[in-house]
């Protein structure tokens, strides 16, 4: 390993620009003769729209246009598209509502974008839209899903029941079958609670038309900003991609917040197209909590079926999903093919059955927010596990290694679709035991009595799919795109290489990464690589980064590229060093001959590749630059042991987590320190949803948690510092041997928590503990247990 | 209505017209073009707005421009010395304690300011301190690590 | 935020003027409540009148049994000086736990208490303590000053110039924040001082501050954690939000008040 190369904790390359204050971020832009947009948004959650005046914002002082959704619709408009398709049950399609950037005559939740001012200055804006009469008739509002599917208020009068899809996956037969055998049979209630994911930069977008060329530009904050490109040039605005160039400058952090498509995007470009002139939208944070996806919100009903040494024979599983009140990009795919197929988990399970009915609720839509899928599915599996341990008396460890898919039986076929390429979750669990001590916990446990606390722990072995993914299973599961990477690799003629990747870092720092993959590769420092990603104006396609894919599929993608550029550079190596390609090798950034002394160094070949003053042309294109296009042949499957113990004080319901293990199968480590950073942020996440954050409306659809004064953010105070490592079984399936790391940790972690709540407090005669467990929670759950 | 405004920024003296309910962080990054600083909230709790004020860290989101008449503002685009970082901004870099870098600035604001104010601070003290400034990405482990890191370089090692 | 006029104030008496001239002026003093209610534009004064520029409303001073804080006296000045931390440790502990130290570099004590929000902490310890409110035209007691939840007896144009606190023989606070907005779910400042034991509440009651007599009573003869270890508040008049029903505010004042007293000694 090199200084610099795959494994080595290279510092950050990005960090400079970040430390000084000259990142570049969407609100840092400002174009000439820029104007500003605000967004009208609805304070009801379920309302007509009998009348709409702007009259007195047209004419407010600074303002320069106000458009309503009757306008956009007017000139075509398209409405906000799904890019993921599920079929019910019968194979008939789901729902699909339609999402207009701006209502027409109807607003679904609070929040909902009525009306956008465009301004010379941001205040002017927002008073003029202050002006704006409107006229709402209110509407009954739907707000819970079992209510919803049930003839509550229709969010959509095209939508019967407000269900947008009743899926399955799995045997029911065989799974009932499996019950009726069963010695005994755990179960569960589980409602995984809605999170807002709060990345720290506020969305923006600026829209921006050359009136010489007739060219749009979108600058946003984007996690895919090809993906963008697609969706609003195809389907909303029908700009052909050669006119519509999207840049998502850095980013401040998505958490998949930021892959979908937003109204806002969409209203900006086409406005100023209207008035020819740059618009800049930046979120308030209050808008953020009101616009932006929020993530999770399953209730679920769960039951495992035993044989009498605690075998698992068989999972049976209900949930209602929350779709929000429009369908947002993704949001079809999360609570069907990154959930459910999950539920194998990493046990060996015969059977499992799935049934997921998909709902509209007069809230914000509801999508992707990391883990998206699988932490519901860990925390579903990981909770009923434990509480088969309790029930069966076999203790929380033995009873998952009785169970574990053994390292040697893969690949491993799960009953839900997936095939799992590699994995040692046996050792992986031991490895986490070591880690956390165990040994001293009834210790410890025994002194934190003496303190008048009660100490849990708790446990979770998790699994997870992700690098998203071959495009053909995709495909065959609902996505409307392919999901594949791509990346050139352009080697300058002085032997610098600039990198172009489809893949978006907002945090991931992949500018360091990928860079040691070059460096590592071609045999160049660091330095002498740039990588450059966020602008269809630059990289030629990309589908972005979310589902931890950037490595598995970007990186791999770039590899690809990589060794197009040895190959070629061989061939030219070849010819200059006259000997046959077959003698070339390329080692340590030198081609030599074999069996002679003559050696030329890679950044000689790249100038002749652009001096080729005597290339046999008909075999010997002149040039030295590459593109791959990367789709994988399976998923990836990251897996890990989480450990969690907590102290709780009866008195005040207070949860502190005092100490967290986890060690997780990432693959191979190509920069331990960010993996280490990634996992430390995705626990931070975890812990947040288990103990802190929960999006909350009341019964007429207001959000109640809409600012940081009643949503609580994990805060340094809230979380202790983290044990983490690694144990990597390598993927099967890329050349890297890499699985994704993005996610890992908030999907491994919230049953690792609250199991740790549930184990302090088993004794006192609690059972059971929904998230977030906040101090009234625990406190009256002693309370009615005592 | 519109006031005249000065003050010195990162060392240099500016002057500005501003309305009454101009904040300071508008003025940096609108009018100064010191972007550097950021806007993560609108209930004064995020942090990423954190700038220094006659030496101490204030939140530039929640104090009007006109109110800064007459002061010194250090913000994150006056630590370093060209190419040199500044102690705690190199360990922040050291300690990978940033990932999206946009609570960033102020998290360095911050930490020179608890330093300032106490310069051996324990993993809980930083803790505590912070609780002015939110970051989604980090889990703050390393920005922990980084504080203590960058404490120590302050005091010279 | 809605614009508005500024004026700096040179003086007491030039705040007081400017103020009365206005046709709907604010004083802003730290502004650390304020400038977020004009954010949100939930306020629109035509008039800010800024106190910063007023000398002589900052600084500690200590007299014999009495600790005066200048109401433009930042939480982060308060809680950093060591004569409130010899006098009312307690006092010095409070305002170090006040919002975060960015909050706490610029808000001020006499901003804090005009605003009395029903979850601020210093209203808790002015009660317990016993203090007086020294304003441009007169001075009151904590409990007259105090009159309901964002409310306080100061007239329009009445400017707090400082707080006066008697030295307290023992005394503590526990404060169990929002996990949100960290402002006091409930807190609970307990106080023995010359005019004897005070329990002060704050982030619990619907109209605010307020005192627990019964705890009191049972102090003032045992000053134990054990001697109000029956004693709950009834929860008819306390909060009841998202964060914490009634009944467990009711819960969690004997715990921070019980806490408080173990802490005072």
């Amino acid at each position: 390993m090199t200084a610099t190369g795959i494994g080595a904790a290279v510092k950050r390359v990005e960090d400079f620009r970040f430390l000084t204050g000259q990142g570049n971020y969407t609100d840092d832009i400002d174009r000439p003769n820029q104007t500003y947009a605000w967004i009208l948004r609805s304070p009801h959650a379920h309302a007509k729209i009998t009348s709409l005046d702007i009259g007195a914002a047209e004419s407010a002082p600074g303002v320069v246009a106000v458009f309503t959704g009757k306008d956009m619709e007017a000139e075509g408009v398209g409405s906000l598209p799904c890019g993921w398709q599920v079929n019910n049950k019968d194979d008939s399609p789901m729902a699909e509502p339609a999402h207009p950037p701006l209502v027409i005559d109807r607003v679904r939740h609070v929040g909902d974008q009525v009306a956008v001012v465009i301004a010379e200055t941001r205040d002017e804006a927002r008073q003029a839209a202050e002006m704006i009469v409107v006229d709402y008739e209110l509407l009954p509002v739907v707000m819970d899903m079992a209510a919803a599917i049930e003839g509550g208020p229709q969010v959509h009068d095209d939508v019967a029941n407000n269900l947008c899809y009743d899926w399955h996956i799995g045997d029911k037969d065989a799974t009932d079958a499996a019950f009726a055998d069963a010695a005994h049979v755990a179960s569960i209630d589980i409602v995984n609670n809605r999170l807002i994911p709060n990345a720290m930069e506020p969305r923006a977008a600026i829209g921006d038309y050359d009136t010489a060329t007739g060219d749009h530009t979108l600058y946003t904050t984007s996690q895919n900003p090809h993906v963008i490109r697609l969706l609003m040039g195809a389907f909303v605005l029908n700009i052909p991609e050669h006119k519509l160039r999207v840049v998502a400058p850095d980013v401040g952090g998505g958490f998949g917040s930021k892959i979908y498509h937003y109204a806002e995007e969409a209203i900006v470009t086409w406005a100023a197209g209207k008035i020819r002139r740059p618009i800049k939208w930046t979120a308030e944070r209050s808008e953020s909590f009101m616009s932006d996806c929020h993530g999770r919100d399953h209730v679920t009903k769960a039951e495992l079926a035993m044989d009498a040494d605690g075998k698992f024979l068989a999972l049976r599983v209900g949930t209602l999903a929350n779709m929000g009140a429009y369908l947002s990009t993704f949001a079809p795919c999360v609570p069907t093919y990154l959930y459910a197929t999950l539920l194998a988990g990493v046990y060996t399970t015969p059977q499992v059955y799935c049934e997921v009915k998909a709902v509209f609720t007069n809230t914000v839509p509801v999508d992707a927010y990391r883990g998206a899928g699988r932490p519901e599915a860990s925390f579903l599996l990981e909770r009923i596990v434990d509480r088969a341990a309790r029930e069966t008396g076999l203790s929380q460890v033995e009873i998952r290694q009785r169970n574990f898919i053994p390292a040697d039986a893969f690949p491993y076929q799960t009953p839900v679709a997936l095939q799992y390429d590699s994995g040692d979750y046996g050792s992986t669990l031991d490895q986490a035991v070591t880690t956390a001590e165990i040994d001293g916990f009834e210790a410890r446990k025994a002194e934190a009595a003496k303190r008048g606390k009660l100490r849990g722990i708790g446990y979770s072995t998790y699994i997870e799919a992700c690098g998203i993914a071959p495009s053909a299973v995709v495909g065959s599961l609902g996505a409307r795109a392919g999901l594949f990477e791509s990346a050139e690799v352009r080697v300058h003629p002085t032997g610098s290489v600039t990198v172009f990747t489809g893949s978006h870092s907002h945090g991931q720092g992949h500018e360091t990464t990928f860079s040691q993959l070059i460096s590592d590769t071609l045999g160049i420092p660091m330095e002498s690589v740039e990588i450059v990603h966020g602008d269809t104006g630059k990289v030629a396609f990309g589908m972005g980064t979310y589902g931890s894919r950037s490595l598995a599929v970007g990186g791999e993608a770039i590899m690809r590229a990589t060794n197009r550029i040895i190959d070629k550079a061989t061939k030219i190596a070849a010819h200059i060093m006259e000997a046959p390609e077959a003698d070339i090798e390329f080692k340590d950034g030198k081609f030599t001959v074999a069996g002679t002394d003559k050696e030329m160094a890679f950044g000689e070949i790249a100038l002749a590749a652009y001096v080729p003053h005597n290339f046999p042309h008909e075999t010997l294109e002149p040039g030295l630059d590459e593109t791959a296009f990367y789709d994988p042949a399976n998923f990836t499957y990251p897996g890990g042991c989480h450990i969690c113990e907590v102290e709780v004080d009866p008195e005040t319901g207070v949860v502190e987590v005092v100490s967290f293990s986890a060690v997780d199968d990432v693959g191979r480590v190509v920069n331990p320190m960010i993996v280490e950073g990634q996992v430390h942020g995705g626990v931070a996440q975890g812990i947040g949803q288990a103990l802190l954050e929960g999006c909350r409306y009341d019964e007429n659809g207001q959000l109640v948690t809409g600012s940081y004064m009643d949503y609580t953010l994990p805060r340094a105070g809230d979380l202790p510092s983290f044990n983490v490592g690694t144990h990597a079984t390598l993927c099967a399936h890329n050349s890297l041997g890499v699985k994704g790391c993005g996610e890992v940790g908030a999907i491994g972690s919230p049953p690792a928590v609250i199991n740790a709540v549930v184990d302090a407090l088993w004794d006192l005669g609690v059972k059971d503990m929904s998230m977030p467990a906040t101090p009234e929670k625990v406190w009256q759950a002693i309370q009615n247990a005592q | 209505m519109s006031y005249t405004v000065s003050m010195t920024v990162n060392g240099k003296a500016v002057s500005g017209d501003v309305e009454g309910r101009t904040l300071l962080v508008q003025f940096l990054r609108e009018h100064l073009r010191l972007t550097g600083t950021h806007v993560g909230c609108d209930t004064s709790q995020c942090g990423a707005c954190c700038v220094h004020v006659n030496g101490t860290s204030i939140k530039s989101c929640t104090m009007l421009a006109v109110q800064a008449d007459g002061v010194e503002v250090t913000t994150i685009e006056g630590l370093a010395n060209g190419d040199e970082l500044h102690p705690m901004q190199a360990a922040f870099r050291e300690n990978h304690g940033l990932q999206c870098g946009f609570c960033t600035p102020g998290m360095v604001m911050s930490a020179i300011d608890l330093v300032q104010e106490n310069p051996e601070p324990s993993e809980k003290e930083i803790r505590e301190w912070l609780e002015g400034n939110l970051c989604r990405c980090t889990g703050y482990h390393n920005i922990v690590k980084s504080i203590e890191a960058g404490a120590k370089a302050m005091r010279g090692g | 935020m809605y614009d508005f006029n500024y004026h700096r104030a040179e003086s007491v008496a030039d705040a007081a003027e400017k103020i009365k001239a206005a046709e709907d002026g604010k004083l802003v003093a730290g502004g650390m409540t304020l400038i977020p209610t004009l954010k949100q534009r939930l306020a629109s004064p035509s008039d800010l009148v800024d106190l910063s520029g007023v000398g002589d409303l900052a600084g500690i001073s200590v007299d014999g049994n009495t600790v005066t804080i200048g109401a433009m006296t930042t939480h982060g000045a308060v809680a950093a000086s060591d004569d409130v931390k010899q006098a009312i440790p307690a006092l010095a502990a409070l305002a170090d736990n006040i919002g975060d130290a960015q909050v706490r570099h610029r808000g001020t004590i006499g901003g804090s208490i005009a605003n009395n929000d029903p979850a601020a902490d210093y209203p808790a310890g002015c009660i317990a303590l016993g203090a007086t409110i020294v304003t441009n035209t007169r001075e009151l007691s904590a409990e007259d000053f105090f009159v309901g939840m964002f409310e306080t007896a100061l007239e329009e144009d009445e400017v707090i110039t400082a707080v006066r606190f008697p030295v307290a023989k023992r005394a503590a606070y526990m404060k169990f924040p929002n996990p949100a907005s960290r402002y006091a779910l409930v807190g609970v400042f307990v106080a023995e001082t010359d005019g004897g034991v005070r329990v002060a509440v704050t982030g619990a009651g619907q109209d605010g501050v307020f005192r627990v007599a019964e705890m009191e009573t049972a102090l003032s003869g045992n000053f134990t954690a054990d001697a109000i270890e029956g004693i709950s508040v009834p929860d008819d008049d306390l909060n009841t939000d998202i964060h914490a029903s009634a009944e467990y505010r009711a819960h969690l004042i004997t715990v921070m008040a019980k806490r408080a007293v173990a802490a005072a000694g």
